[in-house]
């Protein structure tokens, strides 16, 4: 099965594109302190506000920063909070959902009712509203987008489980006395992976979307610490004199959830049997 | 109709406690208190006085009395004085509320006239360029900051070619100005926000409305209208739209949220007086009330606008008044 989604995969170009992408990008934030040609965080006052030139590709910033390797700097911030907000919301919404669809009655009930008050809030005034009480760190931001995000999992799961549960197998596991942990997280959960996969995907790019703009707010990573959001953010206060402030770090981000999508949809139409005729 | 509504009614309820319940714990969980902020504001603050400072507000009792406190006030419609400027919250919130609830219904209202023909008309012609374009518009609009998008715009269109003002919903000295001068002036500093504001969900539609009405060209009565030799138009159009646009109200109620927790952004980008950028302001400075009271208005607004979306359905979709699992 594996094999064969890889396949179907590799034959999307468009998929294998961001793909690609996303291992560049993933390689660029780890040997972010090798690739970077400059110190991220050395302030030049004789270069402040330059255009992009053969020194600075970027340009630099109203400190004389490179922009450059800020942007370099900035992929670390973006995945990380991309893949561990991720981590927290599949995971909430898998438990979550997978009990309100095994047991069903009471807890169903209570389960889903939280997410439908969930959902019933702005999203990101709820972000907003949380982390402007906290101090603004990028662990915090990480847990409030991974719980402001869990609820279209924990739907997905709880469906899953649901037409899951009746089946067969599961009624076989239980006859030989399997404990209902276990029937879960062994018997359903693990034929419920793939719908969860594409969903994790989505939720990265997601999640990088709204932490740099979190970051633009200035609610997000802290200054000086690079930020595709936080570059933006000075690029608005330097809008009508420095272009490439505003420009090269919204392409970063840009590529990166173009990406996760592009893998996002490959995968949906290589695992789900409906997207299988289409196209 | 009147029993589907009340019982649609009766499960707001539960929602909208756990609204508030939500809106509390998260104010409260904080550890920055008004108190403790005021504090950092002036060191020299005696300890008496802090405590003077949490009795005004409070903030001394046990936190399950303040909620049924706050709870009591938000049922007589009172949702207290802000900490700012000591002005009362619903006052401030009706004042930006008109703003930001015509900016998102105008972005609806934009992302319904332009997404519904992009996505028939791509549902007609699968595979076609103009389908093709479809597609990756459709994910540039799901991967772009829009935020980024609004500067880009702000760059080219107000600063390079000066058609359009950047900020504000009025030019200084409108007051002045004739009628007709005027609306062309608030129709300028518009367009820009709703477009923009607009974009992720014109993406999210017309893709929606595109396979919808995908779905519904493969359904036999649309096979048995045109073998029986209904006009291909009448055939799109009376038999196949109304049909594909069911499930496209649901859309529009569901992308409520999303376009009101945005207008913080978009507010704060385009310097617009509205609701958002009340939150904004409030947030930076830790108004617990206002912030409370926008939180809450937020939930409601959305509940309001899926509470339409469902009506709306029940009125369009006669199958599901005979029976729907809600």
């Amino acid at each position: 099965m594996f094999k064969i989604i890889l396949r179907r995969i590799l034959k999307n170009k468009f998929a294998l594109a961001g793909l690609i992408f996303i291992f560049f990008i993933v390689f660029v934030a780890i040997f972010s302190s090798y690739i970077a040609p400059y110190d991220p965080y050395k302030i030049n006052v004789y270069k402040v506000l330059e255009p992009p030139s053969k020194e600075h590709p970027f340009g630099t910033d109203e400190l004389g920063r490179d922009v450059l390797s800020r942007v370099i700097y900035g992929a670390k911030v973006s995945l990380k909070v991309g893949f561990l907000a991720m981590g927290i919301a599949i995971l909430t919404g898998t438990i979550l959902g997978a009990l309100a669809g095994y047991y069903g009655g009471l807890i169903d009930s209570i389960i889903m009712r939280v997410v439908d008050v969930m959902l019933s809030f702005p999203t990101l005034f709820l972000i907003l509203a949380v982390v402007a009480f906290l101090e603004p760190s990028i662990y915090i931001i990480m847990i409030v987008i991974g719980l402001t995000g869990w609820m279209d999992v924990a739907r997905l799961v709880r469906a899953e489980v649901l037409s899951l549960k009746e089946r067969e197998f599961v009624l076989a596991a239980r006859a030989i006395g399997a404990s209902s942990f276990r029937i879960i997280f062994r018997h359903i959960l693990p034929n419920a992976i793939y719908p969860v996969i594409v969903a994790a995907t989505f939720s990265v790019g997601g999640a990088i979307l709204i932490e740099s703009g979190l970051s633009f707010l200035g609610l997000g990573v802290q200054p000086p610490e690079p930020s595709w959001g936080g570059i933006l953010s000075i690029g608005k206060d330097y809008i009508t004199v420095a272009w490439w402030l505003s420009l090269f770090p919204g392409i970063a981000i840009f590529l990166t959830v173009l990406s996760f999508n592009l893998v996002g949809e490959a995968l949906r139409d290589a695992t789900d049997p409906r997207h299988w005729t289409e196209d | 109709m009147l029993s589907y509504l009340i019982k649609r009614l009766l499960l707001m309820i539960p929602i909208l406690f756990g609204i508030t319940l939500i809106c509390f714990i998260v104010i409260n969980l904080a550890p920055g208190s008004p108190a403790m902020f005021q504090e950092e504001l002036s060191p020299k603050a005696s300890p008496e006085a802090v405590q003077a400072l949490k009795k005004l507000y409070g903030l001394d009792k046990p936190l399950h009395e303040r909620y049924i406190n706050w709870l009591k006030m938000v049922f007589t419609l009172d949702l207290g004085k802000s900490f700012v400027d000591g002005r009362k919250v619903e006052d401030k919130i009706k004042e930006r509320l008109p703003i930001t609830i015509t900016l998102n219904l105008l972005s609806l209202i934009f992302i319904f006239i332009v997404a519904i023909p992009i996505g028939v008309y791509s549902a007609l012609r699968p595979g076609s360029i103009f389908d093709r374009a479809l597609t990756f518009f459709v994910f540039t609009g799901f991967s772009v900051p829009t935020f980024w998008l609004a500067l880009l715009a702000m760059i080219v269109f107000g600063v390079n070619l000066g058609w359009l003002p950047i900020s504000g919903i009025q030019s200084i000295g409108v007051e002045k100005m004739p009628f007709h001068e005027r609306v062309i002036d608030y129709i300028k500093h518009l367009i820009l926000p709703v477009t923009i504001m607009s974009f992720s969900g014109l993406a999210g539609m017309s893709r929606y409305t595109r396979s919808s009405m995908l779905e519904v060209l493969n359904q036999d009565y649309i096979r048995t209208a045109r073998a029986k030799g209904v006009p291909e138009r009448v055939v799109i159009f009376r038999h196949a739209l109304r049909n594909a646009l069911l499930p496209v109200i649901t859309l529009l109620g569901l992308s409520i949220p999303g376009l009101i927790g945005g207008s913080v952004i978009f507010e704060s980008i385009f310097s617009i007086p509205g609701m958002g950028q009340l939150f904004y302001s409030s947030a930076m400075a830790r108004d617990y009330p206002t912030i409370m009271g926008i939180l809450l208005i937020g939930a409601l607004l959305t509940l309001i606008g899926n509470l339409i979306a469902d009506i709306a359905y029940f009125i369009v979709d006669p199958r599901i008044r005979v029976k729907r699992d809600v």
